[in-house]
């Protein structure tokens, strides 16, 4: 900036202000919201003025808490079953996409192999595919396809250990789920590692492999550690879209599968809306992101320009 | 020997298992999806047993007046978002490109909105929205004025606010890692110059920014059109068809009207906008790095 505007005026602070509340206050306000009864919410008198309840959260977590809820004779939010659900996708999703995209993206930068720009082309390409163009393929490969037969050996095997009736299908399971998550951020992470093992220098390399270090040792024990901002970034992206999915994982889930953006929606949806414990739901689902952003911003920030900046 | 093969595998060893689940669960799908949406598909039959159509689905979708409504909403929607999203984003960089202490901390508030999911991003806009009990419609009753029917009237607009709240953050970061890495000496060059502070920034700075903004534009309208779960909770698509984007109309084709292979066809036209939305990006940056190679050359050739 030039140097008459260097001096920061007070206007230029109360913008900074405005947009710090801007963007910070829908959080906060559901935050506040979620300690508040229905009756303090819907009337309303005054934002601050109030007596924070846990009951919301309470309601929202009835089937994990080791105590009985009060005001409860019913528990039909399963809301700690979703987080578990949510949990387990988004974790193991993560860990499969980092590692086989690290591996392929390590491959496209430092080996010429027979077809690699194809390989290239398409990764660049389904990067673009938005969730709703595969819900419909995806819905009838997992259903009908991607199934075991029931009276084959593992099928049976399965099907005896776990019961039911039918094929055992890929949807409904966390398998299903987990499959399409790690396809679908593959092509990211590739993309965004590969501009961080470039910059690892050969010479590293090729001293391991004097060494008599083979492929594989050089790339999980000299590569890996040098990446390892990178792959923090990519391990963030992941998990955000690992975690708050919901339009493939409703399609694919069953009444045990269900993830929390799902319950969420479900609830939504139904007339009567009990502000109170949707939004503490919402938060309890916010909170990861939440703080992911809060102690890894950096990393965040470095992920965003390297995949967007090489573009 | 043995290690000398084993080298010329390792690249297909790498490369093998990511090959295998993008074939498996992207590849694979696209095609099975290209050959459904040409049958008469319902979900309660495997594609097999579906009746073969021909180009029904196409050209049913092609004369659909509520297909062109979704369309238009789509690329309305999309454009409006990127346009007021580039305006803003890049002003707030230009006006925060100094050393101000708390910057990171700053940064950190703003990249807050991008992380939450956008079920809970809706979430939260909904209530805002709300008739009644929301915050803006209290707000308006506090200073006096009327309510405003935010959900209903004027869905597609509040739709607009809350994707432009949410992305916003990510063109303003964006655009400042763009501009803190702008030469230095072409800025002290114009400041020495007497280049005033309007016109550094629209003869110097925009102008070198440029690349990397097109880029940033192209990659934000190719995401404008994943948007789903944001609209899903705030509107459902309605009222009426005002703010039913395609992604919601593929979703619900499929699951409400159980018509597999429309929405399939659906899923075709989306898809093959975004491709080539897609290839302009891609051959943009190519484009731009032929041109400063060969400007590259020109320099040094001069010297």
């Amino acid at each position: 900036m030039s140097a008459p505007t260097q001096k920061n005026s007070p206007a230029f602070f109360a913008v900074i202000v405005l947009l710090v509340i801007m963007s910070v206050g829908p959080v906060i306000l559901m935050f506040v919201n979620s300690f508040k009864l229905d009756v303090d919410i819907i009337s309303g008198t005054s934002g601050l003025i109030f007596m924070p309840t846990i009951q919301n959260y309470e309601t929202a977590l009835c089937d994990v808490l080791w105590y009985e809820p009060e005001p409860l004779d019913f528990c039909a939010l399963k809301f700690g079953g979703a987080f578990k659900n949510s949990l387990i996708i988004a974790l193991i999703s993560t860990a499969l996409t980092l590692v086989i995209g690290s591996m392929a993206a390590y491959a496209l930068v430092r080996f010429r192999f027979m077809g690699r720009d194809t390989v290239s082309a398409t990764t660049l390409m389904v990067r673009m595919v938005p969730p709703a163009v595969l819900l419909v393929p995806v819905f009838g490969l997992w259903n009908n396809e991607f199934c075991l037969d029931r009276d084959g050996l593992i099928g049976g095997a399965i099907r005896d250990m776990f019961g039911g009736r039918g094929d055992v299908c890929l949807a409904g399971t966390h398998t299903g789920i987990i499959v399409i998550y790690v396809a679908m951020n593959l092509p990211f992470v590739i993309w965004i590692l590969q501009s961080f093992i470039v910059q690892v220098p050969r010479s590293l390399e090729e001293a391991a492999r004097v060494d008599g270090a083979g492929p594989f040792q050089v790339f999980f024990k000299v590569v890996l550690p040098l990446i390892k901002p990178g792959l923090a970034a990519a391990a963030i992206f992941t998990f955000r879209i690992a975690w708050n999915e919901y339009l493939l994982a409703s399609a694919l889930s069953d009444r045990n599968t269900k993830t929390v953006p799902i319950l969420i929606v479900n609830n939504m949806s139904e007339f009567n809306v009990e502000w109170g414990v949707i939004m503490a739901t919402g938060m309890l689902l916010a909170i990861p992101p939440i703080i992911f952003t809060l102690f890894a911003s950096r990393q965040i920030i470095t992920g965003m320009t390297a995949g967007a900046v090489k573009g | 020997m043995l290690t000398s093969r084993l080298n010329r595998l390792s690249p297909y060893m790498f490369m093998a298992p990511a090959a295998v689940i993008m074939a498996i669960a992207l590849i694979y799908p696209l095609g099975y999806m290209i050959w459904g949406s040409f049958r008469d598909w319902d979900p309660s039959q495997t594609i097999g047993e579906a009746e073969f159509v021909g180009l029904k689905n196409y050209i049913t979708l092609w004369g659909d007046p509520n297909f062109h409504e979704s369309l238009g909403v789509t690329l309305r929607f999309a454009f409006i978002c990127v346009i007021v999203e580039m305006i803003i984003g890049v002003g707030l960089a230009l006006l925060l490109d100094r050393d101000i202490r708390g910057m990171s901390l700053l940064r950190t508030m703003f990249i807050l909105p991008m992380m939450i999911a956008p079920v809970v991003v809706g979430l939260m806009w909904r209530y805002m929205y709300h008739p009644t009990v929301g915050t803006f419609n209290r707000t308006l009753e506090w200073l006096g004025l009327p309510d405003v029917d935010w959900l209903g009237q004027h869905a597609l607009m509040s739709v607009i606010i809350a994707d432009i709240w949410q992305w916003t953050p990510f063109i303003f970061i964006l655009s400042l890692a763009a501009l803190q890495s702008l030469p230095r000496s072409a800025l002290e060059a114009a400041r020495i110059d007497g280049a005033t502070a309007w016109q550094q920034i629209l003869y110097i700075k925009l102008p070198l920014m440029m690349p990397v903004l097109i880029v940033t534009a192209l990659l934000r309208l190719i995401d404008a059109f994943k948007v789903l779960e944001v609209i899903l909770v705030l509107t459902e698509g309605g009222p009426g068809l005002s703010t039913e984007i395609l992604a919601l109309r593929i979703s619900r084709t499929a699951t409400e009207f159980r018509e597999l292979g429309v929405a399939a066809a659906m899923s075709n036209y989306l898809l093959i906008l975004l491709m080539l939305l897609t290839v302009a990006m891609i051959g943009f940056t190519k484009w731009q790095e032929a041109r400063a190679a060969k400007l590259r050359m020109a320099n040094e050739e001069d010297s």
